[in-house]
């Protein structure tokens, strides 16, 4: 009789693999259907924005930051030129920031529709993930109203945003938020949240306690799904976020133990609501008329120095290390995103866990690739 | 716990840890910034990350500088119980750039270690796993080098062209040569 081997077997996962968030390959040590290891690699979009960054004017560079996170570009936008206007003591008009406001928000939103129903799609489940797309085309409509683009936006400007709003789009956007919150959001959660095999898939599943998180310097969703109340607009206020209301979400164990791919899950669920908020907040808060941007002299300088400002984008922290020599262009540009550090995870948290569940791990981690290699 | 008094306690902590060339500075997004020795960050960085008095127990980000002459390692930490955030700086000379590896200190560090060694050739010393991270193992040189020459071809393809991002920048036609 043939015996068993019980060797190990190491298996190739991507670069091209539909559940891996962009071009991302995973090597996996296999034991039957348990996982030793995963070892993620990377690289296969590194485009070098950093070097690019060193070779074009300050204000050139908003396009490529675009490229950073495709599914939240205002975000990007944002982070990048609040970065440079903190160096350079640019101020920003109050109608700008207000809009800077909505439109990050919206971005958020966007990018999360994609974030929770990309995970459901990996796990199978098809028609939830076809709603969130639903809503996310909405949201393409609206950023394609309001900045002309339906993907890399190129909205936020440094001193500002690139135009004023388009008629009609308040109305509109109060609308999709309307419709988000007591309409998509409850029947999303009747569909498919509370569902109860969602529910096994993912409670109790890679579970990530306050103290790894930290340690692995994990941000954002990841972070406060662990248990950790940390949100850079409560705590560390940027642009005009002191002024609204609105709560941070955090894991609580929902149906399982705190920190479960469950509780990743359901704080991004529950930041579409409060991003709805801010959004509201945001449209009754602002000014009738007014400048959209402040102009900035032919020839823009930024005076010699160095920060890292960090924002609150939708997959976490996005921190712009900038280095200026005094020149037109940056002397060191060192991009910081929420992604790069949840994909550190992976290999601690996918020990033992079975080859089904690491899917639930990627995906619950919202990791995008070109945040990763940039 | 204020400003001043923050670096006073500081710089009584990291007595002789520090570099005596430059002062600890206020930067333009209110952090602070300091400048340890390059030969003693391990023991100063365990010091701020397990005193008591400071737990800068997040890292926040890491990067590595060329500065021509030599090259600069620089951490972003931040403390939730003080809500302070610290910039700490290192020089590194530029023949033979090596520092030890924070990974004792921070988990989370390693592949922000890794891909300074694969963007500026800073080598690590004792780090686990110290492997190109974004560029394929065989690439040659290390890009966010001031000096770094772009390749001409890789893997058998050819790259030569017209340095667009050169000519853009200074606003003049397009040249044939590169920056080399």
């Amino acid at each position: 009789m043939a015996k068993y081997s019980s060797k190990e077997m190491v298996l190739n996962m991507g670069p091209h693999h539909p559940s891996t968030h962009g071009v991302l390959r995973f090597i996996l040590q296999t034991d039957g259907e348990m996982m030793v290891k995963a070892t993620p690699d990377v690289g296969f979009l590194h485009r070098g924005l950093e070097k690019i960054a060193e070779k074009v004017p300050w204000q050139s560079f908003m396009p490529y930051t675009d490229r950073i996170d495709y599914l939240a570009s205002v975000n990007c936008n944002l982070g990048y030129a609040l970065a440079v206007e903190r160096l350079a003591g640019v101020e920003v008009p109050e109608r700008a920031e207000y809009l800077r406001v909505i439109a990050a928000e919206l971005g958020r939103l966007g990018s999360h529709f994609i974030g929770f129903g990309a995970l459901l799609l990996d796990l199978g489940a098809v028609t939830p993930f076809v709603h969130a797309l639903r809503e996310r085309e909405t949201f393409n409509d609206l950023m394609e109203m309001l900045t002309g683009a339906r993907l890399t936006h190129n909205y936020v400007r440094i001193g500002g945003v690139s135009h004023d709003l388009p008629e009609g789009f308040l109305d509109k956007c109060r609308e999709f938020v309307d419709h988000l919150e007591h309409e998509f959001i409850p029947e999303f959660n009747d569909l498919i949240s509370f569902n109860s095999i969602l529910i096994n898939r993912l409670a109790n599943v890679g579970v990530i306690t306050e103290e790894t998180a930290r340690e692995f310097t994990l941000v954002g969703a990841n972070l406060r799904g662990a248990g950790v109340p940390f949100d850079l607009r409560k705590d560390e206020p940027y642009s005009i976020y002191d002024r609204f209301e609105f709560d941070v979400p955090v894991g609580r164990g929902k149906f399982g133990q705190r920190g479960d791919c469950y509780d990743r899950y359901w704080v991004r669920v529950e930041e579409v609501t409060e991003s709805c908020r801010i959004i509201r907040q945001a449209i009754d808060g602002l000014p009738g008329s007014g400048e959209t941007r402040t102009r900035l002299p032919k020839v823009f300088k930024v005076p010699e120095g160095e920060a890292y400002v960090r924002t609150e984008s939708p997959r976490g922290e996005l921190g712009f290390y900038i280095i200026s020599d005094g020149g037109k262009m940056p002397y060191r540009l060192k991009i910081r995103t929420g992604s790069f550090s949840s994909i550190t995870i992976i290999e601690h948290i996918s020990q033992g866990v079975m080859v089904a569940d690491l899917v639930a791990i990627i995906g619950s981690l919202d990791v995008v690739a070109p945040e990763i290699d940039r | 716990m204020s400003r001043e008094e923050l670096i006073a306690k500081l710089n009584a902590a990291l007595e002789g840890w520090l570099d005596t060339n430059e002062q600890a500075r206020t930067m333009p997004n209110n952090d602070i910034m300091i400048v340890l020795r390059s030969e003693s960050l391990l023991e100063a960085m365990g010091r701020l990350r397990w005193d008591s008095a400071f737990e800068f127990s997040v890292l926040m980000n890491h990067l590595g500088v060329d500065y021509k002459d030599r090259f600069g390692v620089i951490y972003n930490i931040f403390s939730p119980s003080l809500g302070r955030k610290l910039t700490v700086k290192a020089y590194v000379e530029h023949e033979k750039p090596v520092v030890h590896t924070l990974e004792s200190l921070y988990r989370g560090i390693n592949w922000y270690e890794r891909e300074t060694y694969d963007m500026l050739g800073i080598v690590f010393r004792r780090h686990s796993n110290l492997r190109r991270l974004l560029l394929p193992e065989d690439w040659e040189g290390h890009p966010l080098r001031k000096d770094y020459v772009y390749p001409e071809s890789y893997g058998g393809q050819d790259h030569s062209r017209e340095d667009l991002l050169d000519s853009c920048a200074s606003g003049k036609t397009a040249k044939g040569d590169s920056d080399g």
